[in-house]
C-alpha cells in the first residue's frame, strides 16, 4: 500500500500537470484561516460571558441616572450567581429622564402617551370604563421598578400569553390593560391614543436591551404563602393601612368628581378578567408598592391576605364571560 | 268614616303634603342650622379667643390665611377632620408646639370642633399671577412636588395631597400656599420625631428620606406652586 501511493506520487510528479504537495498546501490554508477567524470568536463569546458576573461590583447601577438628567444609561449587568442562559439575563436599566422628552412630532405623540398614562380618565375617556388610571398599577408614570415598569415590558413583545392563547404584540397587551383594568374597550389599532401609548413605551426603553428580562419587571414575586390567604386577616390588614386612603369601603377617595386615590372594588374598579384579580399578582404588587411611599412594610403573609380582602369583593364582570 | 289622625292613610291627601313639608322645613332649617352655629362660635374664638385661648387671629391671620415671615400656617379651607385631629394631637402631644400646646389644652372639645368647622369653612388658597421663578431650587422642588424621586423610595407631594397640592379630604390637607417656614419646620418635625401624629408613619417615611436641600426647595415651591405645570 506505500509503495502504491509512493508509486502514483511519483508518477504524478513526473507528468508535470499536477503537483500532489499542492492538495497539502490547500488544506494547510484552509486550516490557517479557519483559525484566524473561529479562534479570536470563541475567545471574545467567553469573555462576554465572564464578564457578567465579574460586574457584581457595581451594586445598583443607574439608579441615580434619572437625576444626571443624561440620556438613556447604558445596560449595566446585574449581580448573577452564576453565567446562565443568555434568555434569562437580569439586567438594570434606567428609562431616560422626563426633561429629555425629545422634540418634534415624536415628541408630542410620547407627550401625549405620557398624558395619557397619568390621566387616563381625561385624555382617553372614550376608551375605559371605570375610575383608574394607569398610573395608579405602574406608579411613578410607569417608570417605578418593580410596578411593572413600562420599560420593562416593552422589549419582552411580542409574546405568547396563555390569557388569549396567542401571540401578542405590545398593542395587543395594552389593548388587554383597556378591555380589563379599565373596564373599558379596545382603542383600536392605529388609533392614536394607542400610537401615542405605544411611543411613550418605546421612548422608556430605548436603549434597553429587548428580549431579555430587566431587573424590576412586573411584579416582585412572592412566596407561596405559609398559612392560605385569609379575608378576615386581610380586612384587619385592610383597615389598619389601607382604609385612610382607599375608604373604609374600599371605593377610593374623591376629590371634586375625580378619584385622587383609586377604588378597589365596585363598578369603578379593575374587573373580573384583570390581571389584578389574581391573588398572587395582586399580593406581589401590593408587597413592593403599598401604602405608597412604604413598599415592603407589610409582611408577605399581610400582603397575600389583604390581597384575598380585597379581590374578595364584587366587581364588574369579565367581558369574556358575559359575552358568551 | 271616623278618621283616626294617627294613621297616615286616613289624612286628606292635602294635609298629608302639608305634614311632609312641615317635616322637611323642620329638618332643613336644624341642620344647616346646626352646623352653622357652629361655625359661628368658631368665628368667635377666631376672631376674641376665650379664657386663655389666644384669639386665632393674633397668629392665623384674619382670614385665616397664616403668616408667611412666622411660619405660622394657613388654616383657611383645611379638611375639618384634619384640623381637628391637630388641635386634638397639640393636647394630647403627639404633636409638639410652644405655642399651640397650652391653647389647645385650654379648648373643650366643643370649642376644637367649632374652631375646627369655622377655619374649613373658609375659602382655600388660590393662585394668583403666576410667579416666573424657574431657579433650579423652585425647579427641584416642582419634581418632587409633582412626581417625587422614587430612586429614593419620595412619592410625590401631590400624590396624596391633592391635585396641585390642594388637599384630600379628610385626612391630607393642602399644602399649596402653606408658608415655606412653616412646611420646612413640619418635614423636620417628622425627622426629628417631635410631631408623630401622622397616620401611620406617611410623612415620617417621606421625610427621613429627604436631604435639607430637598426639604427646602419642596417647601419654597409649595408656598406658590405653578398649577399649570401638573400637565403639560
Amino acid at each position: 500500500m506505500p509503495n502504491r501511493l509512493r508509486n502514483w506520487f511519483e508518477n504524478q510528479k513526473h507528468t508535470r500537470t499536477f503537483h500532489p504537495s499542492w492538495i497539502l498546501l490547500v488544506v494547510a490554508a484552509t486550516l490557517i484561516i479557519a483559525g484566524i477567524v473561529w479562534i479570536p470568536a470563541e475567545w471574545i463569546s467567553k469573555a462576554e460571558y465572564e464578564h457578567l458576573p465579574a460586574a457584581n461590583a457595581v451594586p445598583a447601577p443607574g439608579k441615580n441616572a434619572a437625576q444626571t438628567g443624561a440620556a438613556p444609561t447604558a445596560v449595566e449587568p446585574l449581580p448573577l450567581p452564576a453565567p446562565t442562559d443568555p434568555k434569562t439575563i437580569r439586567v438594570d436599566f434606567s428609562p431616560p429622564d422626563v426633561d429629555d422628552l425629545p422634540s418634534g412630532a415624536f415628541g408630542e405623540t410620547v407627550r401625549l402617551g405620557r398624558n395619557i398614562f397619568n390621566d387616563t380618565q381625561t385624555y382617553a375617556r372614550a376608551y375605559v370604563g371605570n375610575g383608574l388610571n394607569c398610573v395608579n398599577c405602574h406608579l411613578d408614570e410607569g417608570r417605578k421598578a418593580d410596578s411593572a415598569p413600562l420599560w420593562a415590558a416593552y422589549g419582552m413583545f411580542p409574546a405568547y400569553r396563555e390569557k388569549n392563547r396567542r401571540v401578542n404584540s405590545y398593542e395587543d397587551r395594552l389593548t388587554g390593560c383597556f378591555r380589563f383594568s379599565m373596564n373599558g374597550k379596545a382603542p383600536p389599532p392605529g388609533s392614536k391614543e394607542l400610537i401615542a401609548l405605544m411611543s411613550y413605551s418605546y421612548w422608556l426603553s430605548r436603549g434597553a436591551p429587548v428580549g431579555v428580562e430587566l431587573a424590576g419587571r412586573g411584579y416582585p414575586k412572592l412566596a407561596e404563602p405559609q398559612r392560605p390567604p385569609d379575608e378576615a386577616r386581610g380586612k384587619k390588614v385592610f383597615e389598619a393601612n389601607c382604609a385612610i386612603c382607599h375608604g373604609a369601603d374600599g371605593q377610593g377617595t374623591q376629590v371634586s368628581g375625580r378619584y385622587a386615590f383609586p377604588p378597589l372594588w365596585g363598578k369603578d374598579s379593575y374587573n373580573a378578567g384583570a390581571g389584578m384579580t389574581q391573588i398572587h399578582n395582586a399580593a406581589a404588587f401590593i408587597r413592593a408598592n403599598m401604602p405608597l411611599g412604604q413598599g415592603n412594610k407589610l409582611t408577605e403573609q399581610e400582603a397575600w391576605d389583604v390581597a384575598k380582602y380585597m379581590n374578595s369583593h364584587s366587581r364588574p364582570a369579565d367581558p369574556r364571560v358575559t359575552q358568551s | 268614616m271616623r278618621t283616626n289622625p294617627f294613621n297616615p292613610r286616613c289624612l286628606h291627601p292635602a294635609s298629608k303634603g302639608g305634614l311632609l313639608a312641615m317635616v322637611l322645613i323642620a329638618w332643613a332649617s336644624l341642620g344647616p342650622g346646626a352646623a352653622h352655629a357652629d361655625r359661628l362660635a368658631g368665628a368667635a374664638l377666631a376672631q376674641q379667643g376665650g379664657p386663655g385661648i389666644t384669639a386665632c387671629l393674633a397668629c392665623h391671620g384674619a382670614r385665616g390665611e397664616g403668616q408667611a415671615a412666622a411660619g405660622f400656617p394657613r388654616l383657611a379651607g383645611q379638611p375639618k377632620a384634619y384640623l381637628l385631629k391637630q388641635l386634638q394631637d397639640f393636647s394630647n402631644g403627639k404633636r409638639k408646639n410652644p405655642q399651640m400646646e397650652p391653647i389647645a389644652r385650654a379648648l373643650s372639645a366643643r370649642q376644637k370642633r367649632d374652631a375646627a368647622d369655622y377655619y374649613a369653612s373658609l375659602p382655600g388658597w388660590k393662585a394668583d399671577a403666576k410667579t416666573a421663578a424657574s431657579s433650579p431650587q423652585f425647579l427641584l422642588g416642582s419634581r418632587l412636588a409633582i412626581r417625587g424621586n422614587w430612586n429614593k423610595g419620595i412619592p410625590a407631594c401631590f400624590a396624596c395631597h391633592g391635585p396641585d397640592g390642594a388637599g384630600t379630604p379628610p385626612h391630607f390637607p393642602a399644602l399649596a400656599g402653606q408658608p415655606s417656614a412653616y412646611t420646612r419646620a413640619q418635614l423636620k418635625a417628622w425627622q426629628a420625631e417631635t410631631r408623630s401624629n401622622d397616620p401611620q408613619g406617611l410623612m415620617k417615611a417621606v421625610a427621613d428620606r429627604m436631604t435639607e436641600a430637598e426639604i427646602d426647595a419642596t417647601s419654597l415651591y409649595l408656598e406658590h406652586p405653578l398649577l399649570s405645570e401638573r400637565r403639560e
